[in-house]
């Protein structure tokens, strides 16, 4: 038997081994370096079984080779032994040649598992170190933009204790990091912050909002005060949760205090120093914007009497510093009450009397300012004596409109002047009507139709029971080019005397029917049911069926939808020919109120034989109610006593006036049907409606829940 | 937002990354017990991951042989992880001993493996740099260095754009780093794909989803749309083994067990 295996054998090793090599990881390498690898490891391990004497080196180095070329799978090593082992070989080193392969293969292994581990390692803290010298230049990178930063930047926890500031943030504040650093960002409060901000400031650091934005004031080191526009951001951890504040502050105190002397500027007069015109508009229209109920007020027009004389004969120099002088007067008298003086222009000064008690503290007020005025003014060696008329108004702020009473104390004040100097006059609304007519009013009416100056609003009446917009009550409007926009008590009463009433009352009608037959065509029964006031002289017309009848062909309105509101003076006695007219109207189908209920003498059983189906009892009634002077019980008698009366007659009783959800509540319980007032809405445009009707479904509150 | 590039990533060592558990896959020791342990439980789930892993390597050495023999000499390495063995430069040089390689990836460890190895290679260059924020990544020097002469540049995407998810849009970035690749340049990409294993995707997915890398395998569809603006080469985006077998026999009775798909695509 030979000792060499036959060359037929060593081809078939040769393929085997290839094949071999040729799975799994093999398919990864290149064919060319395979066969390579192939053809070397073949050759050693063929050589490792001839050669002469047994060198085992050449068995290793052919398993070595593998590894060199990641053959490191242990299968691999499994199949090579077996396919060695297979072979025969003659002089028995089969075991120790496989062996030799196997130590081979694993020291080679063993060898690149550890380099290996040692290179992953080495990457690893390579890597580490690059993050670390990255993160040191990044904060670096962050520590010079906070520090230089010309921005004031402080980070705060959200326990809200100050842990860092930077130098812009002292410089702002004045003050060192010790004094700053472990205080408490509550601490920083100012009398003069915003509204809101710290409102804002809990909800950033219980995590509920990313940012604020705010300017605001801080007392500084020294005591003075700061002005910055404030901007603080949260910052949360990888799990979202809050950890720091960033609050980043800029100095703003010279622009906040030039738009202090810019608004200084536009609502003072700069001779007296006063709150000029504007700024009195701006005070009192801010009374009317959410009154409380029964809430009053008192205006004092003051104009000096002479003035023109001394400014004519002593110069303008000389009338400006008596100007100057009344105005240091005025406010040394009246602010210290609690009044505003403001200077309107000219010698016309006002007071108002914000949360005003009565008559009397108006009254009171006005005495104050003849008192004050009383002695006479030093000027230079000139001893002036100054003078004063003061028109008085006190109302309650439901009652009227900044425009109407400013005005009306203007008229008052020149019914003061009228009547002799140096005194005051009370408001006095018929009075008042009168000089507003006499003012403009007559000689512009006629042609104010033609030229489209009236509007109407429109004031919703709410049903109790259920709380939803019942009707709508229509109330011209005048705007006047010179007296701006006048309500019907301004000039209704004009218009009657001219007999303008006719061709107004006519168009009032058309056009409330045709917006209340449009909203019927819109919303269907949603739409609320229309009321007019009809004038005295209106009723004792003879065309007015006729006219009203005509209207409702026109704009299609349902009769049944409308309703006439008369007032208590309108029918006089049993004979009177407005009771025509007012049976004519009811057989159109159209119903009839009587408006205004309790202030006129009413004759009771007329009320039974007018064709009449509802009562309005007078906005005083429920008004009185707030008035401190007058007993509240009593005054809830009177108008339970109404409500169960106009019941005993059929009548569907609304109320007028209400201001209150209390008030609502208790006419709801003591059976009153509707009601309408302040707390339902004041009189708004047409489009303001059609809004209701659609957004209140439902209607609106009438019970306290 | 991607936090900007001057803030360094971590380098998380207490979780499984996606270039080190691959490697463990090919049997290679550049890795940590943590890497070992995700990767044996998705070969106990999964035993036949390690031949895929082959097989993706095997395409990635066909293609870049093929892209050098087309006279490509300029390659764009994304997502390159450990070159366990074969590294692209490697394989490419075997052809065009003058190529160029930029290797780029996010991972800071396999980046700074792949530094250590290439220190004294002039004609390297490793990115650590991520796909997501391609405009930083084109941006790099070495990114503008490799394509500002205007040479066709092969752009390797070889199983990366699936740790890329839906909402990052991996399309859209492929789009970006397209446009500015000069004429001639080529796209090679293999990317897991839903349809070989449809059993076996959700659970190996879920697996990733504990790495800092989650993964999204794709349908064929889908893939085959990554290559928007490219001409593939025959033939076409197929079954990792049958893309240009070095012969017939060695694609396999099965090659949609390989569940990866791959393809290679030229700019016209
Ligand atoms: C499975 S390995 C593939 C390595 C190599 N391309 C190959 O096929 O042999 C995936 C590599 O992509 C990297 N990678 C994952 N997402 C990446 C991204 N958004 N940008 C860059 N690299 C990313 C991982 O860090 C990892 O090294």
């Amino acid at each position: 038997m030979s000792t060499t295996p036959v060359t037929g054998d060593a081809e078939r090793f040769h393929e085997d081994w290839s094949r071999l090599l040729s799975a799994d990881h093999g398919i990864a390498v290149h064919p060319d370096l395979l066969g390579r690898l192939v053809s070397r490891t073949a050759a050693l391990l063929h050589r490792a079984q001839q050669d002469e004497p047994f060198q085992p080196r050449l068995a290793s180095q052919a398993g070595a080779e593998l590894v060199d070329a990641h053959f490191t799978d242990p299968l691999l090593l499994a199949r090579a032994v077996e396919l060695l082992q297979a072979q025969p070989i003659g002089d028995g080193r089969g075991p120790a040649l496989t062996g030799a392969f196997a130590a081979g293969w694993a020291a080679a292994l063993r060898e690149r598992t550890l380099s290996e581990q040692e290179a992953i390692r080495t990457a690893a803290d390579a890597a580490r170190k690059e993050a670390e010298r990255a993160l040191r230049a990044s904060e670096a990178r962050f520590r010079a933009l906070f520090e230089s930063a010309a921005i004031g930047i402080g980070i705060g926890d959200t326990d809200g204790n100050i842990l860092a500031v930077n130098k812009a943030l002292q410089e702002l504040f004045g003050a060192g990091p010790e004094d700053m650093i472990g205080r408490r960002v509550g601490d920083l409060v100012h009398p003069e912050d915003t509204p809101g901000v710290w409102e804002a400031y809990e909800e950033l650091i219980s995590g509920k909002r990313e940012y604020f934005q705010f300017d605001k004031p801080y007392y500084r080191q020294d005591g003075e005060v700061v002005w910055t526009h404030l901007t603080v951001s949260l910052i949360r951890d990888d799990d979202g949760v809050p950890v720091y504040q960033v609050a980043m502050l800029e100095d703003v105190t010279d622009r906040y205090r030039l738009q202090e002397r810019l608004r200084h500027q536009a609502t003072h007069d700069p001779l007296t120093g006063l709150p000029n015109r504007a700024a009195f508009f701006e005070r009192l229209e801010k009374l009317f914007e959410e009154p409380e109920p029964g809430a009053r007020f008192g205006l004092c027009y003051v104009d000096l009497d002479g003035f023109k004389v001394v400014n004519d004969s002593l110069g303008h120099d000389m009338g400006d510093q008596l100007l100057s002088a009344v105005a240091a007067r005025l406010k040394a008298a009246l602010t210290p009450l609690g009044h505003l003086v403001a200077r309107l222009g000219g010698d016309e000064f006002v007071v108002l009397l914000e949360n005003c008690r009565g008559e009397q503290e108006a009254v009171a007020a006005a005495k104050t300012v003849l008192k004050s005025l009383a002695g006479p003014v030093l000027i230079g060696d000139h001893k002036l004596a100054v003078g004063a008329s003061v028109g008085v108004l006190e109302r309650r702020v439901s009652t009227t409109t900044p425009g109407a009473a400013v005005r009306a104390a203007d008229l008052t004040l020149y019914r003061a002047k009228e009547a002799g100097r140096g005194r005051w006059t009370l408001f006095d609304p018929k009075a008042n009507a009168r000089s507003v007519s006499r003012y403009a009013v007559s000689v512009r009416m006629p042609a104010a139709l033609d030229r489209g100056e009236f509007f109407i609003d429109y004031q919703p009446l709410y049903r109790l029971s259920d709380g939803r917009m019942s009707a709508v009550e229509a109330l011209v409007r005048w705007r006047h080019p010179q007296l701006g926009v006048l309500g019907p008590d301004e000039f209704v009463t004009t218009a009657e005397e001219t007999g303008l009433i006719m061709p107004l009352g006519r168009w009032v009608l058309e056009q409330a029917c045709g917006e209340a037959a449009d909203w019927i065509k819109r919303y269907g029964d949603a739409a609320p049911q229309l009321n007019v006031n009809l004038a005295v002289r209106q009723a004792r017309s003879a065309a007015l069926v006729t006219d009203l009848g005509r209207i409702l062909d026109s704009t299609g309105l349902d009769p049944a939808r409308l309703q006439l509101e008369i007032t208590e003076s309108t029918v006089v006695g049993p004979e009177d020919e407005a009771l025509r007219t007012l049976h004519g109207l009811v057989e159109l189908g159209v119903s009839l109120a009587v408006d205004d209920f309790g202030t006129g003498w009413s004759n009771l059983s007329y009320l039974r034989d007018l064709p009449v189906s509802g009562l309005k009892i007078a906005g005083s009634f429920v008004g009185d109610l707030h008035d401190p002077a007058k007993d509240e019980a009593t005054g809830w008698r009177i108008v339970s006593g109404l409500v169960s009366m106009a019941h005993t007659l059929g009548l569907n009783v609304t109320a007028e006036g209400v201001e209150t959800l209390k008030d609502a509540e208790r006419l709801r319980t003591m059976g009153c049907d509707w009601a309408q007032g302040w707390h339902f809405g004041r009189p708004v445009r047409p489009s303001e409606i059609a809004r209701r009707i659609v957004e209140e479904p439902k209607g609106r509150p009438v019970e306290d829940r | 937002m991607r936090r900007p590039s001057w803030v360094p990533e971590g380098t998380d060592l207490d979780k499984p990354n996606a270039a080190r558990v691959y490697d463990y896959y090919l049997g290679g020791s550049h890795n940590f017990e943590v890497d070992r342990e995700m990767a044996r439980k998705a070969i106990a789930l999964w035993p036949e991951l390690p031949q895929i892993m082959r097989s993706n390597r095997a395409f990635m050495r066909r293609a870049v042989t093929f892209l050098a023999e087309r006279g490509v000499t300029r390659f764009l390495d994304i997502g390159s992880g450990i070159p366990t063995f074969g590294a692209v430069h490697e394989i490419a040089r075997a052809i065009r001993p003058e190529a160029k390689v930029v290797y780029v990836d996010r991972d800071p460890v396999a980046v700074a493996h792949s530094r250590l190895l290439l220190e004294d290679d002039a004609n390297s260059a490793v990115v650590q740099a991520d796909l997501r924020d391609v405009e930083d990544l084109m941006a790099r020097p070495e990114v503008t260095g490799l394509l500002a002469e205007g040479e066709p540049v092969a752009v390797l995407l070889v199983a990366v754009a699936h740790f890329v998810s839906d909402e990052e849009d991996p399309r859209k970035l492929i789009g970006v780093v397209r446009d500015a690749l000069p004429a001639g340049s080529a796209l090679a990409l293999s990317h897991a794909s839903l349809e070989g294993r449809p059993d076996q995707a959700e659970d190996h997915q879920k697996l990733y989803q504990r790495t800092p890398t989650p993964l999204t395998m794709r349908t064929h569809a889908q893939i085959t749309a990554m290559f928007d603006g490219f001409e593939l080469v025959e033939p076409g985006v197929v079954y990792l083994p049958q893309w240009r077998p070095d012969q017939p026999g060695t694609v396999g009775e099965h090659p949609e067990r390989m569940t990866g798909v791959a393809g290679v695509g030229f700019r016209p």
